[in-house]
């Protein structure tokens, strides 16, 4: 099967709708597991890893929750489709990496999602639009507790499930969000928001995971410690931390508009003036105007219906997609022509930012 | 003071962190900090570091190991190769290599004791044999405190749920 007539078209996972969306962008929970016979990944020769991939994707494939599946292994796939799957999500940067003996399999909805050997032999998520921490970890373990009757995971009863990585044992979950926090950016708040998020024992990471940078104003947070403590403890903890987060990001745009309506209009007026009339524009500052012109939306700057757009030009704008449209290569600077042209015509019906508005989606409740 | 990471040029960026309870520095030089993409805040958080993790795990290894090289028999990983990789050859490795990382874990993690779900087929065994720890704790305090005549009740209930043929022995 080929994965982009598999893939959900970016306009329709530009639609998709959970609790809190205009800042939780979405909710992920993790787990790590690894059979009990063999190396790690990292440290298994090929025949190794093959043989836990034809003992682990099978498994996986009889899931109710696979039924419809795209089920693959990584040599099958270009580096192209592999820069989709990391732009879409579904896969880390370091699984793209992959090659033989690696393999993927995730479900038609893209709600389920399972690396296999990536760090470990299985990495499966569970990945839900806005926040919904509790319903991604209760989706996640019911898949787990269907594979562990098929496979012999490695487990201590004193250390918990033994990942390659001692950081991951115990538990091996990882619960994370992807938030979306122009306000506190520009507010300048957000070093102060990171370093007391850290001192929880949560990891903010940027939009890509570990060591990316928050391109567009997007921030992951995550728990870092996973020994020692349940998996709902850390599943409570992180959805604690993200309401005061999103309290924090609601307030801070409340006050910019109240007491800095100026800078704010200003941001978001240039965001629009360059997205929407620029003939050469690179995928970074592409995200992070994107980024203010979905603020724009969330204050009533731009009228509720431009949001699905503006989601999915923050998905195809980036580099694998916009060169999945063309059929030749293209150089960087040939992606930054196109991805002007095709930001010009998708803007072309979007009116300016009405600033008597502003304010307006502040009243709204929140998407719930 | 010399750069935690490349080991030759003198450190000039120092990071403090606290994560959960516990604080966590580094020395870094400004182009190992360049590197490691310290010099941007927002992007960087300690506790999220390969940097601060292969450091301090190494370390902590290699005190252990007292000068030989342990090797796990299962795969063959070594120290050296944790070293380099921050990550364990296999399964095994945890019972080879434990003694080095349990100070790791306490640094590393909440607990080091496992507190989370456990498959279903290992639920019952992991109970009992928390049960069988907690039972031969008390029964080592019972003689300590010469108070035989519970050693003997515990010794009893202990004697129950061993399973036969485990060679656990409870003299």
């Amino acid at each position: 099967m080929k994965l982009d007539e598999f893939l959900i078209s970016p306009a329709e996972t530009a639609r998709r709708h959970g609790p809190h969306d205009r800042i939780v962008m979405s909710s992920r929970v993790r787990l790590a597991r690894n059979l009990r016979d063999a190396a790690f990944p990292g440290w298994a020769k090929k025949p190794e890893r093959l043989k836990v991939l034809e003992t682990i994707r099978p498994a996986v494939e009889s899931l109710p929750e696979m039924k419809e599946a795209f089920s693959e292994v990584m040599d099958n796939l270009t580096t192209l489709d592999k820069q989709i799957l990391v732009e879409r999500h579904l896969i880390s940067r370091e699984h793209a990496a992959k090659g033989s003996g690696s393999g993927l399999v995730f479900n038609r909805e893209e709600s389920f999602c399972v690396m296999i050997n990536e760090e470990d032999h299985l990495r499966m998520q569970a990945l839900r639009p806005g926040l919904q921490l509790r319903q991604a970890w209760s989706a996640i373990d019911h898949l787990d507790s269907e594979l562990e009757q098929r496979l012999d995971y490695a487990f201590n009863n004193e250390l918990g499930y033994l990942t390659a990585c001692p950081t991951n044992l115990g538990t091996a979950v990882r619960v994370s969000a992807m938030l979306h926090l122009p306000g506190l950016v520009l507010a300048e708040q957000i070093n102060p928001i990171i370093q007391s998020v850290n001192k929880l024992g949560l990891a903010v990471r940027g939009l890509y995971g570990e060591g990316t940078e928050a391109l567009g104003n997007v921030f992951q947070v995550s728990n870092q410690m996973t020994l020692g403590e349940t998996e709902t403890t850390i599943v409570e903890r992180l959805d604690k931390v993200l309401s005061q987060i999103i309290e924090h990001e609601e307030n801070a745009r409340q006050i910019l508009l109240e007491k800095k309506p100026k800078v704010v209009f200003n941001h978001i007026g240039r965001a629009y003036g360059i997205l929407a009339n620029a003939h050469s524009i690179s995928s970074k500052e592409t995200m992070n105007l994107l980024s203010l012109m979905r603020l724009g939306v969330d204050l009533g700057l731009f009228p509720a219906e431009e949001r699905p757009k503006v989601d999915e030009l923050f998905i195809v704008t980036q580099p694998a997609h916009l060169q999945k449209q063309f059929s030749d290569k293209l150089s960087a600077e040939e992606r930054d022509l196109l991805r002007a042209d095709m930001l010009r015509d998708r803007l072309k019906h979007v009116s300016r930012p009405d600033t008597k508005k502003g304010g307006a989606g502040l009243d709204k409740p929140a998407n719930s | 003071m010399q750069c935690s990471i490349c080991k030759e040029k003198p450190a000039t960026v120092h990071l403090t962190q606290i994560v959960g309870d516990k604080m966590q520095k580094l020395d870094l030089c400004e182009d190992c900090a360049k590197a490691k993409g310290i010099n941007d805040p927002t992007s960087f958080s300690l506790a999220d570091a390969d940097v601060l993790f292969g450091l301090g795990a190494s370390q902590e290894i290699e005190q252990s190991g007292g000068g030989v090289e342990t090797k796990c028999p299962r795969c063959g990983f070594t120290q050296a190769d944790f070293k380099k990789s921050g990550r364990l050859g296999c399964p095994e490795c945890y019972k080879t290599f434990a003694e080095g990382l349990e100070g790791l874990l306490k640094t590393m993690h909440k607990g080091t004791h496992h507190a989370g779900k456990v498959p279903e087929a290992l639920r019952a065994n992991r109970e009992q044999s928390d049960r069988l720890k907690l039972l031969q704790k008390k029964l080592a305090r019972a003689i300590e405190d010469e108070n035989f005549e519970e050693a003997a009740q515990l010794r009893d209930e202990i004697k129950q749920i061993t399973p036969r043929g485990t060679g656990l022995s409870v003299t």
